[in-house]
């Protein structure tokens, strides 16, 4: 007890003393974040397993439907019980996660590639090139994303390429405004002024400096879009343009679920919710994680916050 | 020789400098002093081909060079080492000491690029422990040390050093200084920027004044 309350300075052991390798409190680093990234990649493992594996080992049709067995509560028999038409909500919502997470990483990969290509070009060519790229830009953000996405998708109505093109190509614009700032930040800093100084070329610039400086953003962008592309999808479906009512996706199922809930049929809401939920958590731990090993710097910034 | 000769240059519609001529010599540190907002460091990057001149020309040992940035050549981008203020502006926060040093030999494709950077990491007392910490992980001082390491890497003939030393305390000041001293006293021109005075005069072979540099003060001084 009194050893505690009284302040004894303890010897220095300095066969253990070292420099410091980063200025964050020791502590901090390990402890608290270490177990994010395995339960991250643990909890996307089994969503991805639930997704693929479930529809193939059921082998029931999805849009199987048994009236007798309607609305019933989740039991032994239906574990997530089952919708208005009798079909089992595992197998509904394996096969809608399954559809959804395509849908969702496509868009959000495309997305994302479109608005780097387009952001660093504005920002490495510059002059009249950003301006023509840029004002395009301002132009589609102009126009209701939703709106131009119902045009899109209307084309070529419940084909999954027409839902994929009309998220993608209404989601870019964001990601290349982010990407062109970044991207001018970094290419008037003296650093890369250095590599000019040492004969570098405009490619050797791009692929050294400014990719690597944008990488995060481009990383964050893709977990950001993942969950919004998932409920545009929804969106989509619920308007009319996008799957087809019996192509079941988590937005369709959501769907469903908004007129269930009402009454009662809380089963209907939870499960393609919590599939939901937890792949988005999943998916921006993951990139928290990506980001901080592609941002060294980060590290401390990241560590000296949470320390407070 | 390492000349400009009637340069004009500025920022948009802002000219900073008119007409301004300028020689540095092998083996030699010229002092280039003046106060802040002078356009030193505009001149320091035009001689060193990062900076647009509208008017002037630039020659390398003989050679005139056309355009500036990725339009001059880049081996005669490569004669010129340049060293900025800000070592840590001047590093890329993602890379550690060892890939800073690196970078020229592998822009360059030159083979032997360990031994060169062990070579270096000698030259500028940088043991191996530094050379694999990232910037935020060093000092200042160490900092400039490896920016230096990395503009002398591919033993360029001139070396431009644009307040090299301001954001240093003097004894790490002294250690860039002597370094670079040792780079003129093996054949390298030095171009040596700083608003202080004393320290030009201590380090420099002979100090210019950007202010006698231009064409008009000069005229005026020698009526």
């Amino acid at each position: 007890m009194t050893s505690e309350l009284t302040a004894v300075p303890r010897a220095i052991d300095r066969s253990r003393w070292r420099a410091p390798v980063t200025w964050r409190p020791a502590r901090v680093p390990g402890g608290r974040r270490r177990w994010v990234l395995p339960l991250c990649v643990g909890v996307l493992v089994v969503l991805v397993l639930f997704a693929v594996v479930v529809p193939w080992v059921a082998g029931i049709d999805p849009r199987q439907t048994a009236l007798a067995d309607a609305n019933q509560a989740p039991s032994w028999d239906h574990w997530f019980g089952t919708d208005q038409a009798g079909r089992d909500l595992v197998v509904r919502v394996a096969e809608g996660l399954r559809v959804s997470l395509l849908v969702a990483a496509v868009c959000a990969v495309v997305a994302t590639v479109l608005g780097c290509v387009v952001g660093l070009t504005a920002a490495v060519v510059g002059g009249r090139t950003d301006r023509v790229l840029m004002r395009t830009v301002d132009g589609l953000n102009a126009v209701p994303h939703l709106l131009l996405g119902i045009v899109i998708a209307a084309m070529w109505k419940g084909a999954i390429l027409a839902v994929i093109a009309s998220i993608a190509l209404t989601h870019w614009t964001q990601v290349a405004r982010i990407v062109r700032a970044q991207a001018l930040t970094v290419r008037t800093r003296d650093y890369v002024l250095a590599t000019v100084s040492l004969g570098g070329s405009r490619r050797q610039v791009l692929v050294r400096h400014l990719l690597p400086a944008v990488a995060p953003q481009a990383l964050l962008s893709v977990a950001l879009l993942l969950p919004h592309a998932v409920w545009h999808e929804s969106a989509l479906s619920f308007l009319g343009v996008g799957l087809p009512p019996d192509r079941p996706s988590l937005g369709t199922l959501l769907e469903d679920a908004r007129t269930r809930i009402l009454v009662g049929q809380w089963w209907t809401l939870v499960f393609p919710s919590l599939a939901l939920i937890a792949t988005t958590a999943a998916v921006a731990g993951l990139s928290a994680a990506a980001r901080d090993r592609l941002l060294p710097h980060r590290r401390t910034e990241v560590g000296v916050g949470g320390a407070a | 020789m390492l000349t400009a000769t009637g340069v004009v240059a500025g920022y948009g519609e802002h000219t900073v400098l008119r007409s301004v001529d300028l020689t540095v010599t092998p083996g030699r540190i010229t002092g280039l002093q003046g106060p802040s907002g002078s356009g030193k460091s505009t001149l320091a990057r035009v001689v060193a081909l990062l900076h647009p001149r509208t008017a002037g020309t630039v020659t390398v040992d003989g050679r005139s060079v056309t355009g500036s940035g990725y339009l001059a050549p880049a081996e005669l981008r490569r004669r010129i080492g340049m060293v900025f203020q800000s070592p840590r502006a001047a590093t890329d926060p993602r890379w550690t000491l060892r890939q800073v040093i690196a970078e020229p030999l592998g822009a360059a494709r030159r083979s032997a690029t360990r031994q060169r950077v062990a070579e270096l990491a000698e030259q500028f007392q940088l043991t191996d422990d530094l050379l694999d910490r990232y910037p935020h992980q060093v000092s200042d001082g160490q900092l400039q040390r490896a920016c230096l390491a990395r503009a002398v890497a591919l033993r360029p003939a001139y070396l431009v050093c644009d307040e090299a030393t301001a954001m240093l305390d003097p004894s790490t000041t002294a250690t860039i200084a002597q370094l670079v001293r040792g780079l003129a006293d093996a054949g390298t021109g030095v171009l040596a920027v700083s608003h202080d005075r004393a320290l030009l005069t201590a380090w420099a072979d002979h100090v210019l004044d950007l202010h006698d540099l231009h064409a008009d003060a000069r005229t005026s001084w020698e009526s």
